[in-house]
């Protein structure tokens, strides 16, 4: 009796718990979901998807299904996700969904078909008999493993084997799909050194900020003649910094170093004097030990 | 918790991926709401298996991932030949087809 009494509390505080928990993660997930279909940016959705997919791994766990909610985020979360993120790096991080819509009335209508979807399916499953929780017995619960084994390996074995011939297939068309065959004959060394030499400049660019009180990539080095060398610093950093509307790339020459923070636009004489000094025959990238030191 | 409410989860999760598949343009995001609707499919598959006391369900939900992973793959790669040759990863520029 007292034996019983315990069970009973022991599991009512076990579906208590359950409970707590499927609340609590169908909103997550729900909430995720929606984000995602709202959201513009295509990292967003990543992101929110991950959340989706670990909240339903938890709920997998719940459910008696261990090794299904190890894999939810080995696989899913962790391979799936990633190659995603992978792909999206390629393809472009900020390339923004367009709100625009291309068809008319386009939106409209996947509302109305999605309302309808939610009706028809839970039409459906209001009207299916689902019965209780089965109970967790030591068969199904505790030895999950051993029993997803043993139904793989015997009632579901040729649909198992058909799974690797599926998978062998779908890398070897990844690998297909994802290969480019070469256009242009390879660049050998002895062609790009050529071309180096042809270039007029056989040596590296300067590095930026080669002198004492910045070493930031956005700080041009010093010539000799004290004007900055443009060259150190990335197109890539200028042009941004013209469109932040900062201005050109600040300067703060020895000349003019009434103290930190003075910074001024490049002048187009110093951007000539720069020049001047890469055409001569020392190089700016001699002059520039001597600038440190 | 009854199976109900899991498969109550599992459609309000299937009906907004199927939302997204059809409102999004952005290839990338057409796929992830796909992977949502498998999701909300295993998601019914376990509170069935739970619901019936067998690991069927849970079987066929590890089948399901495993045919997610391979069209993963695929419409990936897929995605990047359509992004070197298009330079776009919107569902509306490959419309060479239509003509």
């Amino acid at each position: 009796m007292i034996h019983g009494g315990v069970l009973a509390a022991a599991s009512q505080a076990a579906s208590a718990a359950e409970s707590t928990a499927f609340w609590v993660l169908a909103v997550v997930a729900v909430t995720a979901a929606l984000g995602m279909i709202l959201t513009p940016r295509a990292v967003h959705c990543a992101v929110l998807l991950a959340i989706v997919m670990l909240s339903l791994a938890v709920l997998y766990a719940l459910q008696g299904a261990p090794f299904l909610a190890f894999v939810q985020v080995i696989v899913y979360t962790g391979a799936v996700l990633m190659l995603f993120l992978f792909v999206m790096m390629i393809v472009g991080v900020s390339a923004a969904d367009s709100l625009v819509e291309t068809i008319k009335g386009q939106r409209m209508a996947a509302g109305v078909v999605g309302i309808g979807m939610l009706v028809l399916l839970s039409l459906v499953i209001g009207h299916a008999a689902l019965g209780p929780a089965g109970a967790g017995g030591a068969k199904y619960g505790v030895s999950n493993m051993n029993g997803i084994a043993a139904l793989i390996f015997t009632r579901y074995v040729f649909p198992f084997e058909v799974t690797a011939a599926l998978l062998i297939t779908a890398a070897l068309g990844a690998m297909v799909l994802a290969h480019r065959e070469r256009t242009s004959p390879k660049p050998t060394q002895r062609s790009l050194s050529r071309l180096r030499m042809a270039s007029g400049r056989p040596t590296p660019l300067p590095g930026p900020g080669t002198y004492a009180r910045h070493n930031a990539v956005d700080m041009p080095a010093l010539l000799p003649d004290g004007s900055p060398a443009q060259l150190s610093v990335s197109p890539v950093i200028a042009a941004r910094r013209t469109e932040l509307g900062r201005g050109g790339i600040p300067i703060e020459g020895a000349d003019q170093g009434a103290g930190q923070g003075t910074s001024q636009p490049i002048t187009e004489g110093a951007g000539q004097a720069v020049r001047q000094g890469a055409s001569q025959g020392n190089g700016p990238d001699a002059g520039q030990e001597d600038t440190r030191s | 918790m009854s199976p109900g409410h899991y498969v109550a989860l599992a459609v309000i999760l299937f009906v907004i991926g199927a939302v997204g598949v059809l409102v999004r343009r952005n290839a990338m995001v057409v796929f992830m709401c796909i992977e949502l609707m498998l999701n909300a499919v295993n998601l019914a598959f376990v509170a069935f298996a739970r619901m019936h006391g067998s690991l069927d369900g849970q079987v066929i939900a590890f089948f399901v991932m495993v045919v997610a992973a391979a069209e993963v793959v695929v419409g990936l790669a897929i995605l990047m030949a359509i992004f070197r040759t298009r330079q776009s990863a919107s569902v509306d520029d490959p419309n060479l087809l239509k003509y």
